[in-house]
């Protein structure tokens, strides 16, 4: 079988950003960072959009990768980025296995609202936490990559080129997941469940499946940002950060494993630049972008892609 | 012929509605049944039965030897029973082709559950263009499912269940909603369809001229009851058939619900 061009554009995408990396400004660098940190996230709520389901919790999993990731390095002697990363999504995974088991049962507002109680649970843990520093959280400070300790200019790098990496990864894994038969399941079940019981498939054990992902990807970005940032505290579960990932979701569009990554950039961008000319109307200035994205482009910033090049936009939208 | 689906004292209510009372169908391997009968009379509970969607509150129901009784939908379709729907029941926003890649889909990457003989003729992709040539559809692959008109959504909801080669087939009114002439033009590429698979079919009708240009045998519900069984000149001819589902004195069925 030949490899998807969505697979070869991502490797150059990010063999670019590689090659960027030294030379790009530190606003740059940071932009990227955040932007991919969070796309990652983003990505996890498109495989959620694409099975028909919203989430206005996954905060939760975002924030526990971040936790992961700090108690990994500062608890318990792991301060390399790799083994943030994957314990990040380790407690991602591990936490979204059993509750999918109840979540996979519900749908619509139900599922949106469900996913949002247990994010609070967790904000209410944490802020009771004197342990963990309560609402202020506590710093993390990555040292090494696989083993190779990096500081100063090698861990700006460093931790550039780590988010960039992974975040391509993310994206190529979950672009092939999504084109197997497995992964074509998420529409079929968005658009007609007792369809997909009667071809002879599970929905339960899909939108198990499905939801697991996206909290692996979510603790991912979360563990990412961790690393970025170098602080974490509860409001990464708090809900306006999970409205925020929806938010993103819906301006970018389920099209393309492309869509949340970008649309996660303009989002930055956007929001950045609002702050920069009027602190203090930015959230308008974004709440305005969403209106036109909603109004003009129900498929997302991505359908405005898929529109450019002529072509009939390949995914729908969450709907 | 040996009896490949053997239904055995069924029985459904609904509150004060008797849906099923008795029910004893045995169909032989490569038979096609048509199943009639009046608005509300039990033929779609009995298909809802057979495949899981309903369990019988009483009897069993034995395919190829085995019980099936009260397994999920899911398990049954695995061992190759497959239908079809009253109301098409479509993956709207996805193409034609799309459709049928689905089932074909589950099959290719689930082998487990599946009976050996639902393997696939072919790659994935072959077995999607073959039916949809079958169907007079090629023409139609990119087409978004939601936006076909609806003789074509009947027929491409039949193709859904057969295009994983089931053992059994069964359709809820493939001509329902589908204009008068176009009717046998349907049916004569179904059946062109099952004669090549050699499945086994029962089908729901309702118009009296297409059941038995195509059946050997028809089951005639009334009331949740099996009221005749047996080849269609005889069964045509019953007179509680005339007078309760072909409905001889009364007025031609109307509107029928979902
Ligand atoms: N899920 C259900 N809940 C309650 N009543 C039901 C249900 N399914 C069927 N019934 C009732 O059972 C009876 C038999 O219905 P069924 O759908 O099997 O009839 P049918 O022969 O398929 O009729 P039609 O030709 O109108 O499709 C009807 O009175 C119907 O209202
Ligand atoms: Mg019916």
């Amino acid at each position: 079988m030949s490899v998807h061009r969505t697979s070869v554009a991502l490797v150059a995408a990010a063999g670019a950003l590689l090659a960027l990396g030294p030379v790009i400004p530190n606003w740059a660098v940071s932009l990227v960072n955040v932007s991919l940190g969070i796309g990652v996230v983003v990505l996890g709520m498109m495989v959620l959009m694409r099975t028909g389901l919203v989430s206005f919790g996954h905060g939760l999993y975002y924030c526990l990768g971040a936790y992961a990731a700090g108690l990994a390095s500062n608890r318990f002697g792991a301060p390399d980025m790799l083994a943030m990363v994957a314990g990040g999504a380790l407690a991602a995974l591990l936490v979204s296995a059993v509750l999918g088991l109840l979540l996979a049962k519900y749908r619509e507002i139900f599922f949106a609202m469900l996913s949002l109680a247990f994010s609070m649970i967790l904000y209410g843990l944490l802020v009771k936490s004197a342990d963990l520093g309560s609402t202020d959280g506590f710093n993390v400070h990555a040292k090494s990559i696989a083993g190779f300790a990096v500081e100063g200019d090698a861990h700006r790098l460093g931790v550039y080129s780590v988010i960039v990496i992974t975040a391509a990864l993310c994206a190529l894994l979950l672009d092939a997941y999504l084109r197997s038969h497995r992964g074509r399941l998420a529409e079929a079940i968005r658009d007609n469940e007792l369809r997909v019981e009667y071809m002879g498939a599970s929905v339960f054990a899909t939108v198990h499946l499905n939801y697991v992902i996206s909290a692996v990807l979510a603790g991912v970005g979360g563990a990412l940002m961790a690393i970025h940032i170098g602080h974490i505290d509860p409001e990464m579960t708090y809900w306006p950060q999970s409205g925020e990932f929806v938010f993103i979701g819906i301006l970018s569009g389920t099209g393309s494993v492309f869509a949340p990554l970008l649309g996660s950039v303009v989002f930055e961008t956007v929001r950045s630049y609002a702050y920069e000319k009027s602190p203090d109307t930015w959230q308008m200035v974004l709440g305005v972008t969403m209106l036109m994205v909603i109004v003009f482009l129900p498929g997302g910033l991505w359908s405005l892609a898929s529109r450019l090049r002529g072509r009939p936009d390949s995914a729908r939208t969450g709907g | 012929m040996a009896v490949i689906l053997d239904a055995r004292g069924l029985e459904k209510r609904f509150g004060a509605v008797t849906a099923a009372s008795n029910i004893n169908v045995s169909v032989e391997q490569g038979a096609i049944v048509g199943l009639i009968g009046s608005n509300g009379a039990g033929k779609t509970t009995f298909l809802n039965m057979v495949t899981g969607y309903l369990r019988p509150d009483a009897g069993s129901i034995l395919f190829d030897g085995r019980d099936i009784t009260g397994q999920k939908p899911r398990r049954i379709t695995q061992q190759g029973i497959c239908r079809s729907f009253q109301i098409p029941q479509l993956y709207n926003s996805m193409s034609v082709a799309e459709n049928l890649m689905v089932g074909v889909g589950i099959v290719a990457s689930g082998g487990r559950g599946w009976a050996a003989s639902n393997a696939l003729d072919g790659t994935p992709e072959q077995a999607v263009s073959r039916m949809l040539e079958q169907f007079g559809l090629a023409g139609l692959r990119h087409r978004q499912a939601g936006l076909l008109p609806e003789g074509t959504r009947k027929l491409l909801d039949i193709a859904m269940a057969m295009v994983v080669r089931p053992r059994v087939l069964l359709l809820d009114e493939p001509t329902s909603g589908v204009s008068a002439d176009e009717k046998f033009a349907l049916m004569d590429m179904v059946m062109a369809a099952v004669r090549a698979m050699q499945v086994t079919v029962l089908f729901v009708e309702h118009d009296m001229e297409v059941v038995e240009r195509y059946v050997q045998r028809i089951l005639a519900f009334y009331e949740g009851r099996i009221i005749a069984d047996g080849p269609p000149a005889e069964v045509l001819r019953d007179v509680e058939v005339r007078r309760f589902v072909i409905g001889e004195q009364d007025p031609p069925a109307g509107d029928r619900h979902a």
